[in-house]
């Protein structure tokens, strides 16, 4: 069975490569086209989407607009409006060494390219890389996560329908049918989930010196300076926490960072924050996604029965199985070697960790592994600067959390473990293109000292030319030397 | 006795990087000031050590080693504030108000494994970026140039900050040993067997990698009708062959595709120009690059005994085991299976292809493993153009070969089978660098539609934010719904 599986996939990268080679994918037109075709599905298709997105995570509808569904369309659009400047060649400058020549550097597509997309937004999450893929003129294969199943199905029911089939394909599956199409030779994996699977996806891409982007995630980090406008912070970081699909969400702020004497004042506006936005009961709120699925709810709670962290909790802390419910959950001074203090906790729970100056926060990052947003809270610009010097992230954000996402001219990705590569916008085409020196020479400029038999004369006259020194190249070309 | 490398050297060079001192702009400059120091001051003996690894030419020595690295460091020098400043990223209105910027990093403790060929450029060059990137460094010399790679362990911290730049000597069991610990980039230049190995061994720790191999990069003869042109052409292709150390390079021509009617003019050419350069006794030149070990002797001596490729020989094709010298050689039309045309060659031989037409190159190419680089000579536009637009190769020169090593405007890297990731000049700054995003907003403004609990308006209110529609967005805050709000409210409703 598992053999046959890789016999089906191999073909299929087979035909896309020969289709890829065609050549078809390298043109403007069809790129646009099928933009074009993309954004069309997502205007049609939004309230099956919406639907898909509910289905899996219960995502509130606003979410998936946002979020998701938004994001994917801006996307599709800055292509559209911006392709032809990007497809275009970037002149290089050439220097003496070269003359005469011109130069220019040239982005063509890599071939042939394997999306492997993540649960917790499963549809920009899977769209926006092949956005970025087939902008840049490629074939794609996209394996949208089995866990969120609906979404999963409903891409490989309706994309073949908008987009070119011969080059872009939907593979629907788990880790048998992942495991299939690792095995084939591909020009780049573009892989978003979690760092255990990302260095599987690694390994697999090693043996066919394939290059891989990762978007991971990480313990990202929340800075609440004391001298902040309460309300607006706690807002800000409640969307960015409760808001973004439950706390199931890469960029989600992981754990807090504050001053000893100001978390009490902390806790209290983000319990009536959490109120004003979820109600008394958030059990009852429709605008809280639940966990995705019983692994990930009994992982979840696995964090919170741990004995460390068991008289942390000052707020929330309930919990239904049947409903894959966890309640915003508040937890002030886990210890460092609590289990909730050490794993990305992808989902509802947030640490409260107290300092005795905002300054010791910067430490507390940086014995963790580099995440892949840092948030930072503060009126104070110095300790802003301090911030950008000292804690090494993926992004950083200051006096916001997860906008950052949502703004294409920056790039996206992490940095140590929380990735490699980043993408969005222009950095997606980036992303999927080879960037290709093209080196015109004409036959003028014979310098003959490039040439044997070498000579010490020969040496002089490229020491000169080599370094620019045009008063040493003339003294040598008419027979002197000012060594 | 290969020397074991210990966990507390890199204990040192972790520490040496938190302690932020490699992040100073005055620290990079003083330490590529010092690189400037010891290419000036120690000229002499890296010719020496080049001499003795691979008995390169110090014309060639320096040409491909010394003047580069010279060039390198000046640019990086005049260069690096400008690198190391953060830029400025224009945000649309809605994220309004909001400034953005792009910050370069240091990644942290970075792991360069070099190689023989060019056992000094291709050690301080990636060791420049790192080091104008603000890293700590760990430099691995190859084995197989084991002159050079003494001379840099021995002579290199000398010149620089040991605390955050060290030379590791060794073969194998050192290197398995480095590829243990958790770098922030491995940087590597050589085979694609090894390459699998390093980028296998990084993906135990996430960590980046930059591959710079090689692969069979060919040269495409068209037709020229001026005797000149094509004399030039040939200079610098044969050149490109046996003057980068012997052959021995990564953006060393590989093989020739030209057309067959014009074949015997140009093999012609091309023979009469390595005798130019070489005389008559090739074997006595010093002018031509040896073979760098018996290993690589014995590599190439297989790929000339194959009895078809013997049968193919038009030119050259002796060999001294002793001096571990190779004539260069000239193979018409071996059997396209034979091992000479399926392998990189690395070594003074040459195979010539001969086509129909010209055009068909462009086939063969892609029917091939993308190669490093593509020499294409022709004054023909409409070729230059599809070779660009239908081949795929780490970089294209026209009408020259090897040279775009030289511009540090342009990124030298491979694509496919010839690696990925690219260095030189301001590339090799970004390839150290993490360019890191930094999104700044203030406590002021704040409208109640970016949150919970969810409505109907908010949701207009963000559909409108979303497609820049800044006149609806206005009604809606004061209050006001349009027609098509209601309508499009309606329809989802429905629909869900």
């Amino acid at each position: 069975m598992a053999e046959g599986r890789v016999d089906w996939a191999a073909s299929m990268v087979e035909e896309l490569r020969k289709n890829f080679l065609k050549g078809k994918t390298r043109s403007y037109e069809w790129r646009v086209g099928q933009m074009r075709r993309l954004l069309q599905m997502i205007e049609e298709k939004e309230s099956e989407i919406m639907q898909a997105l509910s289905h899996d995570l219960c995502k509130p509808q606003i979410e998936s607009f946002i979020q998701e569904i938004s994001m994917a369309k801006e996307s599709c659009k800055l292509v559209i409006k911006e392709l032809k400047r990007w497809m275009k060649p970037e002149k290089a400058k050439t220097g003496l060494t070269t003359f005469p020549s011109s130069a220019e550097i040239v982005s063509e597509p890599v071939g042939v390219v394997l999306v492997i997309s993540a649960w917790n937004y499963p549809f920009v999450l899977s769209l926006d890389p092949v956005i970025g893929a087939i902008s840049a003129g490629n074939a794609v294969v996209l394996k949208p996560s089995e866990v969120s199943p609906a979404t999963s199905s409903l891409f490989a029911k309706i994309l073949p329908d908008y987009v070119d089939t011969s080059v872009v394909r939907v593979v629907e599956g788990s880790v048998g049918e992942t495991t299939a199409l690792l095995e084939q030779q591909w020009d780049k994996i573009h892989y978003t989930g979690n760092s255990k699977v990302a260095r599987i996806v690694m390994a697999a891409a090693a043996k066919h010196l394939t290059p891989v982007v990762l978007e991971l995630g990480g313990k990202s980090p929340v800075i609440v300076d004391s001298n902040v406008n309460l309300e607006v912070a706690a807002k800000r970081i409640t969307v960015g926490k409760w808001g973004s699909n439950n706390g199931q969400a890469c960029i989600a702020p992981d754990y807090i960072i504050t001053p000893k004497s100001f978390a009490p004042k902390l806790v209290d506006a983000l319990k009536s924050t959490l109120e004003e936005f979820y109600g008394k009961d958030p059990s009852e709120s429709k605008d809280l996604s639940r966990i995705v699925n019983s692994n990930h709810f009994k992982r979840l709670t696995n964090l919170l029965d741990d004995e460390k962290v068991s008289d942390k909790i000052v707020y929330g802390g309930q919990r239904d199985e049947k409903r894959l419910y966890i309640a915003p959950t508040i937890l002030l001074d886990a210890p460092e070697d609590s289990l909730i203090m050490k794993e990305e906790i992808f989902g509802p729970l947030m640490c409260i960790v107290t300092v005795d100056k905002v300054e010791d926060s910067f430490d507390v990052i940086n014995s963790k592994p580099k995440p892949l947003a840092a948030y930072l809270f503060t009126k104070d610009k110095k300790l802003e600067k301090m911030f950008v010097s000292s804690v090494s992230s993926g992004g950083m954000l200051i006096n916001d959390t997860t906008l950052h996402f949502a703004n294409y001219t920056l790039p996206f990705g992490g940095v140590g473990e929380s990735g490699i590569g980043s993408y969005h916008g222009k950095f997606s085409f980036d992303a999927f293109s080879h960037k290709k020196g093209v080196l015109y020479r004409t036959f003028g400029g014979e310098a003959s000292a490039r040439y044997p038999p070498f000579t010490p004369r020969k040496q002089r006259v490229l020491r000169a030319l080599l370094t620019g020194d045009f008063i040493g190249l003339f003294l040598n070309l008419i027979g002197w030397s000012k060594a | 006795m290969e020397q074991h490398y210990s966990e507390r050297s890199v204990g040192e060079l972790r520490k040496t990087f938190e302690s932020r001192k490699t992040r100073g702009v005055e620290w990079r400059k003083s330490q590529l000031r010092a690189l400037q120091r010891f290419l000036m001051e120690r000229e002499d003996d890296i010719f020496q050590a080049l001499k003795q690894d691979l008995g390169k030419p110090r014309v060639e020595a320096y040409r491909d080693e010394v003047g580069p690295l010279t060039n390198s460091l000046n640019l990086s020098l005049k260069c690096l504030d400008k690198w190391m400043a953060s830029k400025k990223i224009n945000m649309p209105m809605i994220a309004m108000p909001t400034t953005a910027e792009l910050v370069p990093e240091p990644l942290g403790l970075v792991l360069i494994f070099s190689s023989w060929n060019f056992p000094f450029v291709l050690s301080l060059d990636p060791l420049i970026g790192a080091i104008a990137a603000g890293n700590t460094v760990v430099l691995k010399p190859s084995e197989a140039s084991p002159a050079s790679s003494a001379f840099l362990a021995k002579t290199l911290p000398k010149y620089l900050d040991g605390e955050a730049i060290k030379v590791v000597e060794g073969g194998e069991t050192v290197s398995k040993q480095l590829l243990d610990y958790k770098w922030d980039h491995i940087f590597f230049t050589g085979s694609q067997r090894v390459g699998r190995i390093i980028m296998s061994a990084a993906s135990k720790h996430l960590t980046p990698v930059t591959l710079e191999l090689g692969g069979k990069c060919p040269a495409v003869f068209d037709f020229m009708s001026s005797f000149r042109d094509r004399e030039v052409s040939v200079r610098r292709m044969v050149n490109a062959k046996y003057g980068l150390s012997g052959g021995q390079a990564c953006i060393a021509v590989d093989y020739l595709l030209i057309e067959e009617k014009h074949a015997s003019q140009m093999i012609d050419l091309v023979k009469s120009k390595i005798k130019s350069y070489y005389g008559d006794k090739p074997s006595e030149t010093d002018s031509i690059s040896r073979i760098v070990n018996r290993h690589h002797f014995d590599r190439l001596k297989r790929l000339l005994n194959d009895p078809a490729v013997q049968a193919s020989i038009i030119h050259g094709g002796s060999l001294d085991e002793d001096r571990l010298y190779i004539e260069p050689t000239l193979i018409l039309n071996p059997p396209l299976d034979s091992e000479v045309m399926n392998e990189e060659i690395f070594g003074p031989l040459l195979p010539i292809i001969t086509l129909k037409k010209i055009e068909e190159s462009i086939n063969f190419i892609n029917s091939r493993p993308k190669p490093l680089a593509i020499y294409v000579f022709t004054k023909d536009e409409i070729l230059k153009k599809r070779m660009v637009d239908e081949t795929s190769s780490g970089s294209v020169t026209f009408n020259d070969a090897s040279i775009h090593f030289l511009l540090d405007t342009l990124p030298f890297g491979g694509v496919g089978e010839s690696g990925f990731g690219s260095y030189h000049g301001k590339f090799s700054f970004d390839r150290f660098s993490h360019m890191k995003p930094v999104l700044k907003r203030n406590l002021l403004i704040e409208l109640s539609f970016g949150y919970p609990p969810w409505n109907s308006n908010k949701l207009k209110f963000l559909r409108s934010a979303f497609h820049f529609d800044y006149f609806r967005l206005l009604l809606l805050l004061l209050g006001f719904t349009t027609d098509k709000d209601n309508k499009d409210q309606v329809q989802k409703l429905k629909s869900t």
